[in-house]
């Protein structure tokens, strides 16, 4: 019984808080646009009976997926979504990789400081930090106007509103989320491997390619994950940094369901979102399962 | 001396693989060695020996060239190795954790060497095949560090250090995590593969029995200072100090006052006792402080008083250590001193046994200890 109980516990949790949600999207999904509240139609009307009930499933139908592909804004917006994402990945992890290293090789009496200054930023409010860029990066802003004094430039850069901008603030976003996997997985590496491999014949930079590198897998690994799955669907960012040029599909499902107020198409376009991340979710889970085997 | 005793330490004209030149090696202001002059010559097999602490695996360190010394120099084979970083040394070391790379096979991990070398492909098959051989791991060939056993995995690291048949191997404390059974066959192993392959050793441990097995020499260290370098046999009968006495085996001390008498010294050592009488090369002034120090195995136990023996002293048994093969008796003399002494249990049978509280007479030869001075 109590095994039971263990084993329901995290199950009644996923039915509720994933599962149940889920469900009520994609019925949304299959419904029609209505002028209505909530806008969409059928609902399910329990006062009839299991005629009611009929009538509802007879009611759903796949239009709203037939639309996404009549519109070519859709499947671009989800290919610009995944480039962005890749993109922004590979560059998070070009800058996070080396200061996950930095911290590793730090005196291990730093580390927690630069641990602490690592998590620091989730202190305050992501949105704050967001504007906070637009601030640094609009035209009269801090980055322009150092740059002019320093004598640089002439005339301010354009950045706030373009994808470069988008670009730094999931850069800046997503960093910790990239160092600390990596960090956790070099902090662990025993020194005397690199020495061994010094040892063995290997110039230092090839002991790095050779040791640290391949040891440090799935903290590279892990961190690309957890950068590049909440990237794909990422709202804020491009909405407040980017301009109209920048095409995520966050935004599209955002102005779907505001804007439009086409709930149905909006949760269509949610639901693709859904299926097209959990192939990277199922990696990811396969790559932590893989490590636990490792260390087991 | 006959030619086929190896002994190049004593031949003047050899040259010494390597050389420590007055090594000092400071951390901060703690000096770990402490100017440190020493030969160590071509197929030796040299054993550090030390308490922790000592600078044995810093002396090591400063070999590989994990280190660099303070001051002095090191030279392998002539060359001063101040400026060779360790991956242009041929020197390759067993490391007392192991250090497997956990992401490579067994394979892999001994092919590492050999495939920073350049090698062709074939090549590195054969030799990486010869020491899995040697060191009867070709079974394990495909697994990971963590899935092998803590033997094998010193036994990858072994065969690891010597796929590039480097000049100098050098093994710290290689046999620590080892139980006394697989320890004994590997040391045995060690001295097989030492053997066929020609390679100089320089062997860490802590654990003297070690030593002796397996060294043509023993370096005997404390406090960054190496106190005797001899054969085992030497260290273990002629120590040159209490402390190198002591460190090796087990050892009775009578400190005394020296008085010399022709050939013999003798050792006053107790009001009303006879003085103890010794042979040494040593020259010892009349009323100078001396050590005598005899291993247990050389006194003599007996119930009777012996008749033609130059030391014997009175005692009673205050504990007796079976150990088997051998026990040892502790008798405590008039003086307050305790005397080990050991007998091999063969003979037991033919003599009335020796128990607790029982009066006995100790005695030993005049050469059977050793004469120190400090
Ligand atoms: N990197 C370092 N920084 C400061 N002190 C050090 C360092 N490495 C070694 N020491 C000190 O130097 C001394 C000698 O160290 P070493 O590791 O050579 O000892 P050891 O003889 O190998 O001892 P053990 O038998 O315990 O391995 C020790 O007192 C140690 O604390
Ligand atoms: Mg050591």
């Amino acid at each position: 019984m109590r095994r039971f109980i263990l084993i329901a516990v995290p199950y009644l949790w996923l039915v509720a808080l994933f599962l149940i949600p889920f469900v009520i999207v994609l019925k949304i999904s299959l419904s029609d646009v209505a002028l209505a509240r909530p806008p969409y139609m059928p609902q399910l009307d329990f006062a009839a009976g299991w005629e009611g009930f009929k009538a509802f499933f007879a009611a759903l139908d796949f239009e709203n997926f037939w639309f996404l592909t009549t519109d070519d804004l859709y499947w671009k917006a989800y290919l610009s979504s995944l480039q962005i994402a890749l993109t922004s990945t590979v560059i998070t992890l070009l800058v996070g990789y080396p200061i996950a290293y930095a911290m590793a090789r730090a005196a291990p009496e730093w580390r927690p400081t630069l641990l602490m200054l690592v998590i620091l930023p989730f202190w305050t409010s992501f949105l704050i930090r967001v504007y906070a860029w637009m601030g640094i990066l609009s035209n009269e802003g801090l980055l322009n106007q150092f740059l002019l004094w320093l004598g640089l430039i002439n005339e301010p850069l354009t950045i706030l509103n373009t994808n470069t901008a988008v670009y730094i603030g999931i850069v800046y976003t997503y960093l910790p989320f990239m160092i600390l996997p990596i960090y956790s997985a070099l902090e662990r590496m025993d020194d005397s491997l690199l020495e061994a491999a010094e040892d063995l014949g290997c110039s230092r930079l090839s002991a790095f390619w050779l040791v640290t590198i391949p040891l440090s897998k799935n903290g590279i690994i892990a961190g690309c994950f957890l950068v590049f799955i909440p990237v794909i669907g990422e709202f804020v960012i491009p909405s407040l940094l980017g301009g109209s040029g920048t095409l995520m599909i966050g935004k599209v499902l955002w102005e779907e369901f505001f804007s439009n107020r086409d709930w149905p198409v909006a949760s269509a376009v949610a639901v693709i979102l859904l299926l097209i991340l959990v192939i990277p979710i199922i990696l990811f889970q396969r790559n932590e399962q893989k490590q636990r085997e490792a260390e087991g | 001396m006959s030619q086929t005793v190896f002994a190049p330490w004593e031949d003047p004209n050899e040259k010494p693989l390597i050389q420590f030149k007055n090594v000092t090696k400071r951390f901060g202001d703690f000096v770990a060695i402490d100017n440190l002059t020493q030969d160590i010559f071509a197929k030796e097999f040299f054993a550090l020996l030390g308490p922790s602490g000592c600078g044995k695996t810093t002396m090591m360190r400063m070999l590989a060239g994990f280190e660099a010394p303070t001051q002095g120099q090191i030279f392998i084979a002539g060359q001063d190795m101040a400026k060779i970083p360790p991956n242009k040394r041929a020197v390759n070391m067993m490391f007392q954790s192991y250090a497997l790379f956990p992401h490579l096979s067994v394979w892999e991990n001994i092919a590492f060497g050999l495939k920073r070398e350049g090698k062709d492909k074939d090549a590195i098959t054969a030799r990486v095949e010869e020491m899995l051989r040697l060191t009867r791991l070709s079974k394990f060939a495909k697994r990971k560090p963590h899935q092998i056993s803590g033997g094998q995995r010193q036994r990858v690291a072994l065969a690891r250090s010597l796929a590039k048949a480097p000049k100098l191997l050098l093994l710290d404390e290689p046999l620590g995590a080892l139980d006394k059974k697989l320890r004994q066959d590997t040391q045995f192993e060690l001295m097989d593969i030492q053997e066929k392959t020609g390679t100089t050793f320089v062997i860490v441990t802590h654990d003297q029995e070690e030593a002796m097995t397996v060294a043509s020499r023993v370096a005997v260290m404390d406090e960054g200072q190496i106190i005797q370098v001899a054969t085992p046999a030497q260290i273990y009968e002629a120590p040159n100090s209490v402390y190198v006495a002591d460190f090796i085996g087990d050892v009775n001390i009578i400190s005394g006052r020296a008085k010399p008498n022709g050939e013999k010294v003798a050792t006053q050592w107790a009001e009303g006792q006879p003085d103890i009488i010794g042979t040494t090369a040593t020259k010892f002034d009349a009323g100078q402080e001396i050590h005598f120090a005899i291993r247990p195995e050389k006194v003599a136990i007996s119930t009777e008083e012996p008749q033609d023996a130059a030391n014997k002293v009175q005692g009673k048994v205050l504990d007796i250590a079976y150990l088997g093969n051998i026990s040892t008796y502790h008798v405590e003399l008039p003086t307050g001193h305790v005397i080990k002494a050991q007998t091999a249990n063969t003979r037991r049978l033919s003599r009335r046994q020796i128990t607790w509280e029982d009066p006995v007479w100790i005695s030993w030869t005049d050469t059977a200890g050793v004469l120190l001075e400090r």
